[in-house]
């Protein structure tokens, strides 16, 4: 990982530059998981190495290939990094040795989360019960965070209404399934691909409760099944099938779901978010608190890697 | 017989990273575009299959072998189909094959410069 690292700051071919992010966020993945961090690992896996790559690549489609070089070397700013940096690591010192037994964190906090994550929830996955129920706020707004990059995003690129068609030579069909006999190998097996990778982001989603999975993940490959679907179809169909209305609607419907529970949590006369209130026995509400926002932050995700995609991908016209 | 699984999966999983091997060497040297497509493509077929075969002896008969070999399935799936992919756009952006007779003693072409033999 150093080495991609290093490689990615000392390259000027932007191209290799992009595949080494993605190697390195594949060899971040492989750490995680053996760290014994599933989810997060899946996480990573889907979005640094798979969505990161293929944006910056569609990016990369549109300017040049090398990157510029600064002639001048800046003191100023190098002084200010170190400055940062050694205020920071100064303030690293205060905090507990890493796997320290005697911490706050393994003494109180994580003893709760796994002792009482079984009685108090009752789902068999603790990171599902911490991210969705203990840290429901957080996941709010990570939520919200995803929701707003997928706005600015439209902000700042438009919405790329397409005013000139590319040049296609003479009798060849510019839409529909015509313009794409020549590609009939990717066309055939993408297309027996993509209900399997719809299956496989639902079950992700819904069984998050039992192993890794969880919204964002199963967001994020119900997006790739969308960019899979854009890179052999092309932009034009894609806007076709899921349209622009309905992005932003599954974007925003899903912050929506998400506050919405953690309001009807308060409206039965719990707390915000507190998913016991939910339903007539405490475990049923979490459970089913669990699986409402699980459903809303995957909604968001999938709008949003959609919508972005579609950004990115439709600037070159 | 545990001996017997251990020797044939120990077989397998070392052949497998053989292949990785020589197919990691032959990306690395191999002289045109294409045949580096087909050294990876070495990887992909006959050392995924060879080390996931190690590991489905080790595994035994549960659901672990099933999610293997499903695993194994879908690469070989779609690992020609992104060679195809890749072959198509070189192809299209006018990368001609090194053929063989060609070599008068010219030099490695850049890829990304049409040839202009």
């Amino acid at each position: 990982m150093a080495a991609a690292a290093v490689g990615m700051i000392r390259l000027r071919n932007l191209f290799a530059v992009v595949m080494l992010s993605g190697i390195f966020s594949l060899s971040a993945a492989a750490l995680y998981v053996v760290l014994d961090a599933v989810d997060v690992a899946f996480t990573e896996a889907a979005v640094g190495a798979g969505i990161s790559t293929v944006l910056m690549l569609g990016t990369l489609a549109l300017t040049t290939t090398e990157e510029a070089i600064k002639p001048q070397r800046n003191i100023g700013a190098l002084v200010v990094v170190f400055l940062t940096g050694a205020v920071l690591i100064y303030s690293t010192l205060d905090m507990p040795l890493y796997g320290d037994p005697t911490a706050p964190i393994h003494l109180h906090v994580a003893p709760r989360y796994i002792w009482d994550s079984g009685a108090e929830i009752g789902v068999p996955n603790i990171v599902t019960s911490v991210l969705a129920s203990y840290r429901g706020y957080d996941t709010l707004g990570e939520t919200t965070v995803i929701f707003t990059a997928a706005c600015v995003v439209m902000a700042l690129i438009g919405r790329g209404r397409s005013k000139v068609k590319h040049q296609l030579p003479e009798g060849a069909p510019s839409f529909g399934y015509a313009a794409l006999k020549p590609h009939s190998v990717m066309r055939v097996t993408s297309k027996l691909l993509l209900p399997l990778i719809f299956l496989y982001a639902l079950y992700v989603q819904f069984h998050g409760d039992f192993g890794p999975g969880g919204g964002f993940q199963a967001g994020v490959i119900f997006g790739a099944a969308f960019i899979l679907y854009t890179l052999i179809f092309g932009v034009d169909n894609t806007r076709i099938v899921i349209r622009g209305w309905f992005r932003r609607l599954m974007m925003s419907a899903g912050v929506l779901i998400y506050a919405g529970v953690g309001v009807a949590a308060l409206l039965m006369g719990g707390n915000y978010l507190g998913y016991s209130a939910l339903a007539h026995e405490a475990t049923h509400g979490q459970h089913l608190g669990i699986n409402l926002i699980e459903f809303g932050v995957g909604t968001t995700v999938a709008g949003a890697m959609i919508t972005i995609f579609l950004m990115f991908a439709g600037q070159d016209r | 017989m545990e001996i017997v699984l251990d020797v044939l999966s120990w077989i397998c999983i070392v052949a497998g990273s053989a292949f990785c091997l020589v197919g990691a060497f032959g990306m690395l040297r191999l002289p045109d575009v294409f045949a580096r497509m087909h050294a990876a493509g070495i990887i992909d077929t006959a050392g995924l299959a060879l080390v996931a075969v190690g590991l489905m002896f080790q595994a035994g008969l549960t659901l672990v072998t099933v999610k293997l070999f499903l695993i194994v399935m879908f690469i070989l799936y779609t690992s020609p189909v992104s060679t195809h992919a890749l072959a198509q756009s070189a192809l299209s952006m006018g990368v001609k094959p090194k053929l063989a007779d060609d070599a008068d003693g010219n030099e490695y072409k850049k890829e990304d410069e049409p040839s202009k033999t």
